[in-house]
């Protein structure tokens, strides 16, 4: 089948569209909120001067304005957060206390079943040790990563090469992974680097991904490789913005690399750390593409995500499924609770 | 946090100018064991991708047969695999380039809609006084949890069957079809990205001066002025960083396509395409190799040109919180 | 205010309507109708005419080539017709046709492989039954035995489409010949036949079960085809609707006689490695150590003769071919495990309906069959439209009287036992676990 140019023409009027739409939404918007303002000044103002005409004290309202400002700011974002997000959340919720037919209610039983069964049992362990394990790592890795990159020469290139599984998509990445722990017989040469080197050593290969709890952590190791650029990203340019004068001062000061890094480079990058920490750490919880393209969540490496999935859409149990999301909603709880501690810290100081 | 680190409000000029400072400070600090530790460690990184990228030139048998590693001892050379996904298709999925206009035609205003609409509810929600703003800027963050498979079924619903309360039609059904589903996918991204674009250009707005906002204020500005002439210059180089996480995310996308779009040439984006490749004939590495290099080339493009605005972008965001 | 500024909101959204309303005026549809109708090839397709310009959505998990290939199969029907026919396939198919069908965007037709799914989306009302006509062309071209996979509660929704038998075999008769093996007639001169192999160095079975989010699925072939092999078709049924359990010792039975191949480290993996490499090895792959001598057998449904390394030449006097499965007692008769997909109906406008009749055919099924790769139980399909030996094969099997038939179990069972513990249990005992264990496990999900 030839390529025809003509046939493709809809898609980009679209995508015309798409653009006419958005500077429509976005430049409305603001063109609104400035005119009509504007308006309501000016006729303040003509009430204003009638009003000192007629020599009555002038209308004063400030404080409702506000509130409009705000509400206008975010309209947009408010509107496809409730279709998106919060109904589906809702109808989340309602499905986890109902059946499979989604026509009874069946109280906590789809919650029951989830600590039951000792098969999910072990997917809410595992998501476990993936939350636990990926920010931590990945964190540390990036830190100890940006603040080596920041004295070394070839800086951006070594960064880019970091971030570049970034770049690539999950499933994509997992393929690299599954190729790296690819297994062939004992007879056979080794298409897999792992097995490889083992074999190098003189052992003998081995089915990586078969064994638990060996394989959530092989599986661990490709989400770390993924996010491990980011935090590098983040946490180098929060060290970059550390002004110069305070490395000065430490160092005429005589303090150590150690306790430069402990006094001065933690403390400054703090903010940056939290949000790298809970951004990995949200990811993470809702980690899904990895063990499907790995695993599918076989040899006991499912996760909260992937479980959530199968029993919602494959095997007919939206109940089960909706309360595997919902246990998601609050194992995010303690992030939450630290958010709202630090914007309090915030708005005091 | 004591330490007296400069705001961003004064001026991209002075940051730069500071930087450049202490970097020559840095420079001296230069040491080699940290250039060669750093370099050893980005390229152990790179290995798995490499290993990929090697395969992806070797024939079919050679890959199935032997490790990538033996390219070096015993080159064999072939550009079929990347014929094989870019050329040869079968007539009811359509050329690789049609996947590749609709990837496009889906990302970008998925990604121009979230940026600007979390713009504006992140301005409001650092500079804006109102009654229960720290609630709902929670609450907006808190919803980056709901895990986008389950908000599948009831946006589709939204597009397909309209909203009916009590039984009155409140919105209609959109009703689109071929290359209008792209308008499906928008929204749905947009829904989608909102909650982290919100929370990662908050934490970089609330930073800006406050003295330069109250500046403003008494002559008299209002919210969209201030936010247009003020905000919207400073924080460029977040809605930078936010727009290349959104263009990997979008471009990396599967599920999303494939429910509100479909997985017809007509619409369906490069990946869906991707998967179904590999998808027939299971394990085909040698379309693996190939297909997954095809669908990195963009984001890698995307990233290294805007790699510097992505840095300061979550720079300044991140020095004081 | 207020209502100014609803409107406001309601004006933005109208934006990306309108956006939207003006590409549909300019995209309208100016296909050509069809001016074929009247010549002389379309007399067949006479009575689905009349419904010039509609267009019917299939959804399915066919793709690429394949998905050609039904393409082409239709074009006739659609050129005769003007209905034209817009198909999609998916590999996420069976976990999307649900979120599409809540979501209020279904399909107008589904190929549903599995009749456990067909009896759910049947049970929550969403699909419509056959009409009259589709029915009348069922019962004609189909034998009940089929049909039933297709009834709920006494409704009928719809006819088989392509078919597949998976009690094959697999083999060189290149390499048979050579070595003077015989192609066995019972389960006893298989296990002979494996221990002559095995005994001449060579690991004479190999098998894969990896198949992405579908992994464990060619294990419990082995596992439904002993079952009716060592317990017969009626304990079968019992098992495959819960009248026995799943623990039952009988499936237990059948369980260990796989094992008996499956898990025998002299028999198994030819050409991959030990017991385990099964597990990650993909079924795509697993057959193609025949082709190289590192393996001799391999059981595997018909469709698996598209897996071969292109050249192989898939014949009785070839490179591989396959032979019966044998039964365990050959005076018990011929039992046969297979599969198929169902074409079912989410709309029932008469264009649909016309062509959910249109597939139940004759004139489909050669239509289809004459392009290769495809077999069908549809009695009138002409076994000379057959150009593949073992599709060929195939045909005659399903077509012979005698045949005991049984759909694949695990697309009986309930979704979450038959593509979710029952696979992940076969996967688990390959990995090691003890039978007890994993039936077991398969019988307390099962609710």
């Amino acid at each position: 089948m030839e390529f025809d140019f003509a046939e493709e023409q809809p898609k980009f009027l679209m995508l015309m569209y798409g653009l006419i739409a958005f500077v429509a939404v976005v430049g409305g918007l603001l063109l609104l909120l400035d005119v009509v303002p504007a308006w309501f000044a000016r006729r303040r103002e003509a009430q204003l001067v009638a009003a000192s005409a007629g020599g009555a004290p002038p209308p004063r309202r400030r404080k409702p304005r506000e509130g409009l400002f705000a509400l206008f700011f975010l309209l947009p974002t408010l509107l496809f957060l409730i279709v998106g997000l919060v109904v589906p959340a809702i109808r989340t919720t309602v499905l986890s206390l109902m059946d499979k037919d989604s026509a009874n209610w069946v109280g906590l039983r789809n919650y029951g079943w989830m600590f039951s069964e000792p098969s999910i049992v072990r997917v809410l362990t595992n998501t476990l040790i993936w939350v636990l394990l990926v920010p931590l790592v990945a964190t540390a890795f990036g830190l100890i990563y940006a603040v080596l990159v920041d004295r070394a020469r070839l800086e951006s290139l070594a960064k880019s090469l970091i971030f570049l599984p970034m770049a690539i998509s999950f499933v994509g990445a997992t393929i690299i992974w599954k190729f790296v722990y690819a297994f062939r017989g004992e007879e056979q040469e080794q298409i897999g680097l792992l097995n490889q080197i083992v074999v190098s050593l003189g052992g003998e290969p081995k089915q990586w991904l078969l064994d638990s709890p060996l394989n959530t952590f092989l599986l661990i190791v490709i989400m770390i490789w993924i996010q491990a650029g980011f935090a590098m990203v983040v946490l180098s340019a929060a060290i970059k913005a550390i002004p110069a004068d305070i490395v000065e001062a430490a160092r005429l000061d005589g303090v150590t690399p150690w306790q430069m890094f402990w006094r001065i480079t933690m403390p400054s990058i703090r903010p940056a750390l939290i949000v790298v920490v809970v951004t990995i750490s949200i990811a993470t919880l809702k980690v899904f593409d990895i063990v499907r393209t790995a695993t599918n969540g076989n040899y006991d490496t499912s996760v909260i995500a992937n479980e959530m999935y199968n029993q919602a859409f494959r095997y007919g149990e939206p109940g089960q499924g909706s309360a595997l999301a919902v246990f998601l909603f609050i194992l995010v709880t303690p992030i939450v609770i630290y958010q709202i501690r630090n914007l309090r810290k915030q708005r005091e100081g | 946090m004591t330490t007296a680190t400069p705001t961003v409000g004064a001026g991209v000029q002075a940051t730069a100018k500071k930087t450049t400072r202490a970097g020559r400070v840095r420079k001296r600090l230069n040491s080699r064991t940290a250039t060669l530790v750093s370099i050893i460690l980005a390229l152990l990184w790179t290995v798995p991708t490499f290993g990929l990228f090697i395969s992806s030139f070797r024939p079919e048998n050679q890959i199935k047969t032997t490790g990538w590693w033996t390219f070096f001892t015993d080159p064999q050379f072939t550009f079929e695999n990347y014929q094989e996904v870019l050329f040869s298709s079968s007539s009811s999925s359509g050329q690789l380039a049609s996947y590749f206009i609709n990837s496009l035609a889906i990302t970008i205003p998925s990604v121009l809609f979230p940026t600007a609409f979390a713009a504006l509810a992140a301005y409001a929600l650092a500079w804006i006084n109102f009654k229960g703003r720290d609630w709902l800027y929670i609450a907006i963050f808190a919803l980056q949890i709901v895990p986008l498979q389950m908000a599948l079924v009831p946006l589709l619903k939204f597009f397909s069957t309209g909203v009916t309360v009590a039984g009155v039609q409140v919105l209609p059904a959109w009703d689109l079809v071929d290359e209008q589903k792209f308008a499906q996918v928008w929204f749905a991204h947009t829904c989608f990205a909102l909650p982290f674009a919100v929370y990662l250009l908050h934490n970089f707005i609330a930073q800006l001066p406050g003295d330069l906002m109250e500046a403003a204020r008494v002559d008299g500005a209002t919210h969209p002025k201030i936010f247009r002439t003020i905000v919207l210059p400073l924080i460029t180089p977040a809605l930078a960083a936010f727009g290349i996480f959104q263009f990997l995310w979008v471009w990396n996308d599967l599920l999303v396509a494939l429910i509100f779009a479909g997985g017809t040439s007509d619409t369906a984006p490069l990946t869906v395409r991707l998967a179904e490749m590999a998808g027939t004939r299971g394990n085909e590495w040698q379309r693996l190799t190939a297909g997954a290099f095809v669908s990195i080339v963009v984001p890698l493009i995307v990233f290294l040109s805007l790699q510097r605005f992505f840095v300061r972008g979550l720079l300044a965001g991140s020095v004081k919180g | 205010m207020a209502f100014a500024r609803s409107r406001q909101a309601l004006a933005i959204a109208g934006v990306l309507g309108l956006a939207l309303g003006v590409t549909a005026c300019g995209t309208g549809n100016d296909k050509k109708s069809s001016s074929k109708a009247s010549s002389p090839e379309c007399a067949p397709y006479e009575k689905y005419q009349g419904h010039d310009g509609k267009k019917v959505t299939i959804y399915s998990s066919i793709r690429d080539i394949e998905a050609d290939r039904l393409a082409q199969s239709w074009k006739q029907f659609e050129d005769c017709t003007g209905i034209k026919i817009d198909h999609e396939g998916s590999g996420e198919f069976e976990a999307q046709l649900g979120v599409r069908v809540d979501g209020g965007n279904a399909p107008d037709l589904a190929f549903i492989p599995q009749p456990g799914l067909l009896k759910r989306f049947a049970d929550a009302g969403k699909l419509k039954p056959a009409g009259a006509d589709t029915k009348a062309m069922a019962e004609q071209n189909y034998s009940p035995d089929w049909l039933k996979y297709s009834t709920v509660d006494g409704k009928f929704y719809g006819a088989p489409l392509g078919s597949n038998v998976k009690s094959f075999v697999w083999y060189s008769p290149k390499t048979f010949k050579e070595k003077g093996w015989q192609v066995p007639q019972t389960w006893d001169d298989l296990i002979k036949l494996s221990d002559q192999i095995a005994a001449s160095g060579t690991k004479p079975w190999c098998a894969g079960i990896e198949s992405g989010d579908a992994t464990g699925w060619p294990a419990t072939d082995w596992i439904e085809d002993l079952m009716l092999r060592t317990a017969g078709p009626e304990v079968y049924d019992q098992w495959t609707t819960h009248g026995i359990p799943f623990n039952d010792p009988k499936v237990a039975d059948a369980v260990n006689k796989a094992g008996t191949i499956l898990k025998n480290d002299k028999y198994v993996n030819g050409g991959f490695g030990g017991v385990k490499s099964i597990a990650t090895t993909s079924f795509q792959e697993a057959g193609t150590p025949i082709t190289t001598g590192k393996c001799a057998l391999h059981r595997q449904a018909s469709f698996y003769a598209n897996q071969w390394p292109q050249g192989t030449k898939v014949a009785e006097d070839g490179d591989v071919f396959a032979f019966y499965f044998p039964a365990v007692d050959p005076a018990k008769g011929k039992p046969v495990l297979g599969g198929g997909e169902f074409v079912t109906a989410f709309a029932d406008r008469p264009e649909v309906q016309a062509v959910q009749t249109y597939l139940a055919s004759g004139e489909y099924a050669n239509s289809r069959a004459k392009i290769g790769d495809w077999v069908s139980a549809n009695k009138k399909l002409d076994l000379n439209n057959v150009p593949n030996p073992v599709d060929k094969l195939s045909v005659q099997i399903l077509q012979d009287p005698k045949t005991v038939f049984r759909f694949d179990g695990s697309d009986l069972m309930p979704a979450a036992v038959g593509a979710g513990t029952f696979w992940k249990g076969m996967v688990d005992w390959i990995n090691g676990k003890d039978t007890t264990t994993v039936l077991n496990g398969i019988e307390s999900s099962w609710k």
